[in-house]
């Protein structure tokens, strides 16, 4: 097909553009706009007749002429060139150079949409990934090909505990470490810096890709941003058979720019404004991770979802855990006293953990650690609940035993430092020593055995 | 059968899923093929020489013009031997063949029959017929074994009646080899075969309702003792995320004492499903011994795959639970799940720009929701006697409130609600069922069964442990205000009472490998254990003693700890624990006598 530009454009509003009288046009294709000042722009058929085609346009569509643009149809999905030299390279949501070097020269070039993992070609993920925090490593353990979010708010320190995943994360006893594809979508200069430097001083730079869309970048360029960073992860992972860590930030601004051009779309909205497909376009982010059979490398997910007012039933965090192998749940309760990580356990939440922690994993009292430190934490906020409303001169001994746990437990095994790298030996250790400050016969979610073997109290 | 018509026409517009096509004569619900891709859809309204056709793929790449083909029949599945085992997308392909066909990923525009043309089953003709004689729907025309547990029955399909004119010996055929033919009442002969196509929007048709009461048991407490659910019944689990919806779901597909059990992955995870593939074929079924994957199949439409496939997957799996059903099985089918389901159906209607009633749902979410669980029910089939289809529809309410449409609507037409609470998954109390919201339409008819299998006090049992758990409700709203030392000592044992039924019995853990299934026996020996104690408690109570005395009994911990000592064949040791108890509290009882007398 011929390569022809059109002047029909017919109107503009909110990010999207009509072409009128285009015919042949191919849903979904990549369309290059000249703004008719020496100026291009990227954009997606997402919606075509013969008649008329609708046009995403990623860099925004302010400032332009209706009457001077011309748009041209690449008659090729949004795809991006992929070679082991992008590593170490940092580009925006299209895959164009940020870094100012030059762009990616490859033969090997694919669509960023990416098509459906057949499921019945994964394989369960069952392999423990040691972060070297304990309310992950004990409590919610990840494993590689999961997705688990941290779940967060403004002015919570995500960003510093994904940067300490990422520096620690590693298979037990092994130290093969991560390839790191990093998508940031809508953050700050400075939170952008944060990684770069943390990436670079931590020497991990040259293996990590960057993708990056500021806060004062167009919005729409976001919606291919993370596709664009998945699709290089796919190559790094089966091409490449490395084990990649996909680290996202912040998944809300990308569903702000949804809810933004399905406006403008005039879709339906279901809540809050976003759009009804919202869980599905999130799925077809999420859903990416993985791991496939007999392919070496894989994708573990970690993206970063800031809820919006701190709101966990918020469509976007809400979505998403219904989408996700869990999430990390961040407190501002626990922020406020100075502990980091400020881990919330009891919203936090592993689903993959069962298959990748005990015996042959981590150690075997594992599982029933983390189900009776749980039902302990339980029971204790409840009496701080108590004790906040009675005072803790009225509680009983039993109960003022669950006050001092709830302290400890907060202080001691929440709280870890920034650089501190806790094996699952060592926090597996400090929970029973936690633990053992209850009589052996309070701790009825743990076997006789594992007692006889760990528990340090004196009863 | 179908009749082939072959109109050729073309695509107007794409809009996403949403296909118009300019094609004269297309009927309403016919298969479509579009573009050169020749991706399938069903068309979903007419307006005058143009369709609507909402597409099973990704519509990328395709342009207006392209042509579209009305393939002359509704959307319809495969039914016979070859489906147990298997793992199909929600139009019934078969995810394992495409897999081999076009890799990891899959590949748009693949059209793979539901059922291997290639495999040859041994058909051992039914005895008692033979030609001359007249038969109908439901006539048993042979059998084919189709696992080691499951005995495929090879049904005359509805719609057909006649005259038997031949049966095929005894032999090894493929599904589409001819095994018989009939003569239908115009002379019209029809060959029969291994396999029928049915299309899945209508209901397989029975002879009548069937009202005999069987339980299902799921060898999970708090649902077989507390809200319990019958064969045929329908039910759903609600649940914001993280509560243990699949688990529940993975639990009762796994021990459930079903003959067949359908998973359908409606726009859930994909490592959920392949923890079904791998961990089934390995785990043993408690009531056959064999593995659990020979009577199991799945439906997979995970939630990165197209979300129109996901709208039929749940249709693609009650056909194949009805066709089971009409052998004479018991078929449980779990829906995970029914929200996504429905939001599949608001997006397509979306995209036609239909009105929007509740949060964006159409106004005929409810009358589907309706038509999709009446399905399920005991039949009397045509020829095999009762069989039954259950069906359980997992349900994701946005941020966890149940007011919202899909479960409210839910809520009106189920029969057992299982309702899954935060609070308590958050304190790790699994399955998060929670009592209070939670109902059984089914306990009176339950209690039939247990009294006659298992032992007369279970209805009395499950009522007390209820009312003790909602006065331990009552009791900790006071506690949370003033402390627990405001408590009577009568009223302290009630809260031990109450959190002994919880710990001791609501609890299951699914990772435990004794207490994972437990047996209707086992289930009341816990329930009856705990609430002995908790009676025997009382009376020494009211005799003056003190509760701390009794809190403090090492027992106490053992009955806690009891379910995941003793398995589903031990509950002998479970009654001698309670007889050990009830004697620690007697020598309490002599001692504070001879105090009291010594006084």
């Amino acid at each position: 097909m011929s390569i022809k530009e059109y002047r029909t454009a017919s109107e503009v509003r909110g990010g999207l553009i009509l072409v009128r009288d285009t015919p042949g046009v191919a849903f979904g294709d990549r369309v290059r706009i000249s703004d008719g000042r020496g100026g291009t722009r990227d954009g997606q058929v997402i919606r075509a007749s013969n008649e008329e085609v609708m046009i995403l346009v990623f860099e925004g569509t302010d400032d332009l002429d209706l009457e001077a643009v011309w748009v041209r149809f690449l008659d090729e999905p949004v795809e991006i060139a992929l070679s082991p030299e992008i590593l170490g390279r940092e580009f925006n949501g299209l895959g164009e150079p940020r870094d100012g070097r030059p762009p990616i020269l490859s033969n090997i070039r694919r669509a960023v949409g990416g098509s459906a993992i057949n499921p019945a070609a994964r394989s369960y993920p069952r392999e423990f990934i040691q972060t070297g925090i304990s309310t992950i490593d004990g409590l919610n353990s990840l494993v590689r090909g999961q997705k688990l979010p941290i779940f967060s708010g403004s002015g919570l320190p995500h960003n510093r505990l994904a940067a300490q995943i990422v520096r620690q994360a590693k298979l037990k006893d092994e130290d093969s470490s991560f390839s790191i594809v990093f998508a940031a979508m809508g953050v700050s200069y400075a939170d952008a810096k944060f990684f770069r430097d943390e990436f670079a001083s931590s020497g991990v730079l040259r293996n990590v890709v960057m993708f990056v869309n500021l806060a004062d970048d167009p919005p729409v360029e976001r919606l291919t941003l993370p596709r664009t960073a998945l699709t290089v992860a796919e190559y790094l992972a089966y091409d490449l058979d490395r084990h990649v860590l996909v680290v996202m930030t912040d998944m809300t601004y990308y569903a702000e720019a949804l809810r933004e051009v399905a406006t403008a779309k005039g879709d339906v909205p279901a809540r809050k404004g976003y759009p009804g497909y919202l869980y599905s376009d999130l799925a077809e982010i999420y859903e990416r991770c993985g791991r496939i059979h007999e392919r070496h490398g894989s994708i573990t997910m970690m993206p970063v979802v800031s809820m919006p007012s701190d709101d966990i039933t918020h469509p976007i965090p809400d979505l998403t855990g219904y989408i996700t192998e869990g999430q990390i749940v961040l407190s501002r309760e626990l922020q406020n006293q100075g502990i980091y990580p400020p881990v919330h356990i009891s919203p936090s939440l592993s689903r993959l953990m069962k298959d990748g922690i005990g015996k042959d994993d981590t150690r075997e009292d594992h599982p029933k650690v983390a189900a009776q430190l749980y039902a302990l934490y339980a029971r204790a906020l409840e009496t701080r609940n108590l004790a906040s409303i009675i005072g803790a001169d009225e509680l009983s001994e039993r109960d003022r035993r669950y006050l001092k746990f709830a302290d400890d437990f907060d202080q001691r095994f929440v709280g870890q430092g920034e650089a501190e790298d806790r094996s699952i030996e060592a926090t597996l250790n400090l929970a029973w020593e936690l633990m053992s400050a209850f009589p052996r016969d309070s701790l009825t979610r743990l076997s006789e055995t594992e007692l006889a073997k760990y528990y340090q109290g004196n009863d | 059968m179908m009749s082939e018509r072959n109109n050729l026409g073309f695509i107007r517009e794409i809009n996403g899923p949403i296909v118009t096509i300019d094609l004269p004569g297309i009927r309403s619900g016919e298969q479509v093929k579009i573009g050169e891709l020749g991706l399938v859809g069903e068309v979903i309204s007419l307006n005058g020489r143009e369709a609507t056709v909402q597409t099973y793929e990704s519509t990328d790449g395709v342009r207006p013009g392209e042509p579209a083909e009305g393939l002359g029949w509704p959307l319809s599945v495969e039914l016979g031997p070859g489906l147990l085992g298997g793992i199909f997308d929600g139009i019934q392909r078969p995810l394992e063949k495409i897999a081999l066909q076009s890799g990891d990923y899959i590949r748009r525009g693949l059209s793979l029959p539901g059922l291997d043309r290639e495999r040859e089953w041994e058909f051992e003709p039914n005895p008692e017929l033979e030609p001359g004689k007249q038969i109908g729907p439901g006539t048993v025309l042979g059998t084919v074994q189709e696992t080691e547990t499951v005995l495929h029955k090879i049904l005359v399909p509805p719609g057909l009646e006649g005259e038997l004119t031949e049966l095929a010996p005894n032999g090894d055929y493929a599904i589409e080899a001819t095994i018989g033919h009939l003569r239908d009442r115009h002379g019209h002969s029809h060959r029969l075969k291994l396999f029928q196509r049915w299309p899945v929007r209508k209901p397989r048709p029975y002879l009548r309702r069937d009202d005999g009461i069987s339980p299902l048991i799921t060898g999970q407490r708090v649902i077989d003792s507390f809200f319990p659910q019958l064969k045929g019944g329908k039910g759903a689990v609600p649940g914001p995320f993280g509560a243990g919806k699949t688990v529940v779901q993975q639990q009762i597909a796994r021990w459930s004492n079903a003959d067949i059990v359908i998973y359908v992955g409606c726009g859930e995870r994909g490592n959920e499903l392949v923890d079904v593939l791998e961990s089934f074929p390995q785990l043993e079924d408690p009531y056959t011994g064999r593995k659990l994957m020979e009577k199991t199949l799945l439906v997979a439409n995970t939630s990165n795959m197209p979300v129109v496939a996901r709208e039929a997957s749940i249709y693609v799996g009650l056909t194949m639970a009805e066709y089971y059903r009409d052998m004479g099985y018991d078929v449980v089918m779990l829906a995970d799940s029914t929200s996504r389901w429905a939001e599949a159906l608001r997006e397509v209607s979306g995209r036609l720009g239909q009105m929007p009633v509740e949060e964006g749902y159409p106004a005929y979410l409810s009358s589907r929701l309706a038509a999709v669980y009446e399905r399920a029910g005991r039949v009397e089939t045509y020829d095999a006697g009762p069989g039954s289809v259950t069906l359980i529809g997992a349900v994701s309410p946005p941020g966890g409130d149940f007011s919202e449409p899909v479960t409210s609507h839910t809520k009106d037409i189920i029969e057992t609600f299982w309702a899954l609470s935060k609070e308590l998954a958050d304190a790790r109390h699994y399955p998060s069922i929670d009592w209070v919201t939670s109902f059984s339409a089914h306990v009176h008819a339950a209690a039939e069964w247990w009294h006659k299998e298992v032992d007369r006090r279970w209805e009395a049992r499950r009522t007390q442990a209820l009312a003790l758990l909602a006065r331990d409700a009552e009791l900790s709203r006071i506690v949370n205000l003033v402390g627990p030392e405001a408590l009577s000592d009568a009223q302290r044992w009630q809260l031990e009472g109450a959190s002994l039924i919880k710990e001791g019995v609501l609890q299951q853990s699914a990772l435990d490998e004794v207490d994972t299934f437990c047996s209707p026996q086992k289930q009341f020996a816990l329930l009856d254990l705990a609430l002995s104690i908790y009676d025997k408690g009382m009376t020494l109570i009211e005799l003056g003693v003190p509760v701390s005395h009794l809190q403090d009994l090492p027992q106490l911990a053992k009955v806690r700890r009891c379910k995941s000592i003793y398995n589903s064949d031990q509950v002998a040791s479970i009654t001698d624990l309670g007889r050990e108890i009830e004697d620690a509290f007697e020598t309490i009882r002599l001692q504070y006598a001879k105090q009291h007398s010594d006084d």
